[in-house]
Formats: C-alpha cells, sequence, structure tokens
C-alpha cells in the first residue's frame, strides 16, 4: 500500500481540512465551508466523516467507526477497514480505547474522556434547509442570530402532533450563539453533545462544510416554555443486557408483531454482557 | 411632532434608466399616504427604497424609532434594519406568496414575527395567533391549515395578520387588492379600514386602483415616469386633479 499517501488524503489537502477544523473550533457551531474531496466511495455514506478522520488520524491513534450505534454494519465495517488499509492504524471497538471515533447517527453511551475526538458523519448540516429555501439567506439569518424560524417549525410539530415530533436531528443552539444540526442523532443523545470532553467535529462531503464544537461546550436543545426539551427513548429495557437507560432499538422479529428492544451501542451492550448483566438481572 | 416617516430626495436608477427620481414627503402617525400611479411610473421601487429592499441611491429615509428618535433607515446596520422590519414595520405584498410561508399553517405563519422577536411560550403565541386570525375573519378551525388551502382573499387577509401581529405602527402595502375579485376586495378594503383606525396605523399604500386610495388614504402622490407630479389630500386630488396626467388617470376609471 505504498501508493497511498498515510490516510489516503494527500498532505496538501489534509491541511486545508485541519485549518477548517480549527477555524469550525474557534467558532462552536459556525458552518465552516471546505474543499471536499471525492472519496473512494458515495456521497451519503459518510464522505466528510472520512475526510475528517483522514485529516485527524496519526499513526499513534486507535480508530473506533460506529453506524447507528453498531460496529459491525456495513458503513462501520468498510470505514474500519479502509483506514486499516490505507493508514495502518490500530482499530478497535471498544469505546474507551480509541482515541478518534468516527460515528454516524449515535454517540456511545460511554462518557468520553479528553483525549479522544468524536467524528460525526453529517447528511445536511444547514438547520434552516427545510424552512428557508435560500442558503443566502439562511447565511445571512446565521449571520444575523435570526432564528425564530427553527422556532416555526417546532411550533409545526406541536400544532400538528399536540407534542415536538422531531426526534432525530434536533436543533441545538451553541453557547447561546449559532443554532447547529447535531447531524441525525437521536434527541435521546442531545444532552451528551453539551459539556462533553472529547472534541466533537461535524463533517458534511456533499455539502462541504465542517463545524465543530471544543470540549466543555454549552449545548442547548431548542424548544418552548410550555413544551420543554424531552430526551425520549423506547420504554423498556435492553433484552439482552438488561440495561434501562440507553437507547434502545425496535427489533421486529417475526411477522405477526413481536419485537425486542436492544442497545443500539453494540459495544455498550456487549460489555455490560461479558460484565454479567442479563435481562433476568435488571432491576 | 416629528413625521414618523420623512423621506428626502429618493432616487433610484437602473443604470440609464430612472425608477424613482427626488421623491420626498413627509408620513405623520397615523396617516395613510397613497402612492397611484401606472404600470412602470416607479411606484414599487419607490415602496422598496422605503421598505429597504432596495438601495436608493440619493436620498434619506428617516424614520422615527421608538427609543433614538428619528434615524436614517439606510444608515442603520442590516441587523437594525431587519429588527425594525419585523417589530415596528410591516410589508404586505401584492401576491400574498411572496410574504407567507406556504409550507407553514397558518398559526405558525402568524406566530413567526412573534417568534422571530422572542416569543418562547407556545400556549401565548397560539392564543395571539388565534385572536389575530379571528380579526381578520379566519376560523379557528382553519388556523392549522396551510395556505395553499386557503382562498386568495383569505390568503391576503393571514398575511395581513401574519403582519399585525407585533403590533407594527408602519405598514407598506404593495397592490394589497391586486388580483382579488370585486366583492372579495371590498371585505378586504373593509377589514384594512377597521385595522388601521382601530391600531392608529401609518400606512403607505402603492396601488393603481383609486377606489383603493379613495376608501382608504388620507394624502395622495401621483407618479409618472418615475417622478411625483401632483400631491395632496385624496379627495381634493382625485375631485379636483390639477396636472394632465392625474386627469387622464381620474378620468380612465370606468364608470358601472
Amino acid at each position: 500500500m505504498t501508493d497511498y499517501n498515510f490516510a489516503y488524503l494527500d498532505e496538501q489537502t489534509k491541511r486545508m481540512i485541519r485549518r477548517a477544523i480549527l477555524k469550525g473550533l474557534a467558532i462552536p457551531g459556525y458552518q465552516v465551508p471546505f474543499a471536499s474531496r471525492e472519496m473512494p466511495m458515495p456521497y451519503g455514506w459518510g464522505t466528510g466523516g472520512v475526510q475528517l478522520s483522514a485529516a485527524t488520524l496519526t499513526p499513534d491513534d486507535r480508530l473506533k467507526v460506529i453506524d447507528q450505534g453498531a460496529d459491525d454494519t456495513t458503513n462501520a465495517v468498510s470505514i474500519r477497514k479502509f483506514f486499516e488499509k490505507t493508514a495502518r492504524v490500530a482499530t478497535t471497538e471498544h469505546t474507551p480505547d480509541a482515541s478518534v471515533i468516527q460515528t454516524r447517527h449515535r454517540i456511545p453511551e460511554a462518557p468520553l474522556s479528553e483525549d479522544q475526538i468524536l467524528i460525526y458523519q453529517v447528511p445536511i448540516p444547514e438547520p434552516l434547509r427545510f424552512l428557508e429555501p435560500s442558503e443566502v439567506e439562511t447565511r445571512k439569518m446565521h449571520e444575523l442570530s435570526e432564528y425564530g424560524l427553527m422556532h416555526v417549525k417546532l411550533y409545526e410539530d406541536i400544532a400538528r402532533h399536540g407534542h415536538i415530533a422531531t426526534s432525530y436531528a434536533y436543533p441545538v443552539q451553541v453557547e447561546g450563539r449559532y443554532v447547529m444540526d447535531p447531524s441525525p442523532i437521536p434527541k435521546f443523545d442531545n444532552p451528551k453533545l453539551s459539556d462533553c470532553a472529547a472534541i466533537q467535529l461535524f463533517g458534511a462531503g456533499r455539502e462541504q462544510r465542517i463545524y465543530a464544537l471544543p470540549p466543555h461546550t454549552k449545548v442547548v436543545s431548542l424548544d418552548f416554555e410550555d413544551h420543554p426539551f424531552d430526551p425520549s427513548k423506547a420504554d423498556a429495557p435492553c433484552a439482552l443486557c438488561g440495561d434501562t437507560s440507553s437507547y434502545l432499538d425496535e427489533v421486529i422479529t417475526d411477522d405477526a408483531g413481536t419485537r425486542m428492544y436492544v442497545c443500539s451501542d453494540t459495544d455498550h451492550c456487549q460489555t455490560r454482557r461479558e460484565a454479567g448483566h442479563s435481562k433476568e438481572t435488571a432491576a | 411632532m416629528t413625521p414618523l416617516l420623512d423621506v428626502r430626495d429618493i432616487t433610484k436608477r437602473y443604470g440609464a434608466r430612472i425608477g424613482c427620481k427626488d421623491v420626498g414627503f413627509a408620513l405623520w402617525p397615523g396617516e395613510v399616504m397613497g402612492i397611484v400611479g401606472e404600470s412602470g411610473s416607479g411606484k414599487s421601487t419607490l415602496l422598496g427604497c422605503l421598505a429597504g429592499h432596495l438601495p436608493p441611491d440619493t436620498g434619506e429615509v428617516l424614520f422615527d424609532t421608538r427609543d433614538g428618535g428619528p434615524r436614517d433607515t439606510l444608515k442603520m446596520s442590516e441587523a437594525e434594519r431587519r429588527m425594525l422590519a419585523r417589530t415596528d414595520w410591516a410589508f404586505v405584498h401584492q401576491n400574498a406568496r411572496d410574504g407567507l410561508r406556504m409550507g407553514v399553517s397558518a398559526g405558525g405563519n402568524v406566530g413567526e414575527r412573534l417568534m422571530a422577536v422572542g416569543a418562547r411560550n407556545y400556549g401565548d403565541i397560539r392564543a395571539r395567533a388565534e385572536d389575530w386570525l379571528d380579526r381578520v375573519e379566519i376560523t379557528e378551525d382553519r388556523m392549522d391549515d396551510r395556505p395553499g388551502a386557503f382562498s386568495g382573499g383569505m390568503q391576503q387577509r393571514l398575511q395581513i395578520a401574519r403582519n399585525l401581529v407585533t403590533g407594527p405602527r408602519l405598514v407598506f402595502m404593495d397592490e394589497p387588492t391586486g388580483g382579488l375579485d370585486v366583492s372579495v376586495q371590498a371585505r378586504l378594503l373593509d377589514l384594512l379600514r377597521g385595522l388601521v383606525r382601530q391600531m392608529g396605523l401609518s400606512a403607505v399604500i402603492v396601488t393603481h386602483d383609486l377606489a383603493v386610495v379613495r376608501l382608504l388614504a388620507d394624502r395622495l402622490m401621483v407618479m409618472k415616469d418615475g417622478h411625483v407630479v401632483e400631491q395632496g389630500l385624496t379627495d381634493q386630488v382625485l375631485d379636483d386633479p390639477q396636472h394632465g396626467y392625474t386627469q387622464l388617470l381620474v378620468s380612465s376609471v370606468l364608470q358601472v
């Protein structure tokens, strides 16, 4: 594999991406444009996240890749293999052991530490996209901090469904300034964005935007006084490890409507089962 | 007493062509000013310059702000001007679709301005939206429908409610009754007249329909080719037109 530079991208490209990352960290929540490259994977599969990972990885890093909480699904497996091949970095499925974690649509259940970087894959970085069709106008709205429209979306949710029905990609405001799309993580994960010890980077490849949250940044989910933010999850224990506090996937097991709930974070579930937890031991 | 809006020497050119030239007038609190003229006479250009949608080449637009007294809105920062546009000002477009969010329910459309100035209590926002929809004769059961499901007249009334909910002091209207049939026009005019009188609004109304200004406007300005050719009290101008063009305009109205 000597034909490739370390971690696939050439050094100049990585420098360009690192500059965008630094700018993003300096202005938390601000979408920094960058010259996104073609990656050997289709848009929508994490091209933004992969470029961020490539720019942040060093040979000593240990990489973990998450796809919807799981380490063993297509996206996670292929991106992990990609960096095993092009960067020859060590990989892991165990959250505390990883120094760089690329994730799609989840934040790990295990708390993150100061020496970790969490990289999100973002499909649509602009939180105002489907409310205001003009990009010129949305940029102006960010510039002037005009975010009333974001609440119109939440208003519509309540008017139509009786509660805020947005359950993923729930808009947040960073340090009282920029409103940000946290990528399609479930709103259950939103509280973990705030005051997180790790650096959080967000990359949107097709949209050519990078944004970031430095460690311990205050992130607030938008809501109404009389309809406060509610980080909901399925009301059941995990069928495998019995955890009642983790985010659960609903799995349909037959065509008669039988279902089971299991932890979406496979590493979290596995760790608990190895420690002797099961459905029976759940309180 | 200071005028609410003091317009001085507004000129706007489109290259060599003149949009409007050396227009000036003072609008006093509670007064309704009509601007009439044929298509292409520069009425809409002038309105755009006043409302901050178009940058004029020369001139001043002094607005009597609540806390700072008269200030030139053209020299304000964009943030201040946009704040003004969603609090003390309102703009009613000819085509309701330009002024409404078609993908958002009627209640959301009215509530948007409230949320834009910081209202964060759903119950309050909804109650105020309901109150305003009621004032423009849109019943409560249509509150969660999208404007696309409304008739043209209802859309226009919704646009008016959406604009007036923050209690503006100055309303710009660009052909507010254009494209509506006469009976709907009459109801809308009746509603507008009621609201203007009741809230003590000042308004600048651009129209080519003399009946509209006859009903709504206290004063009238007649424009032709970008110039103001005549101005005065509405009844005076319409009943005793002095300028040749005004005479033509008044005599062109069809009598039924």
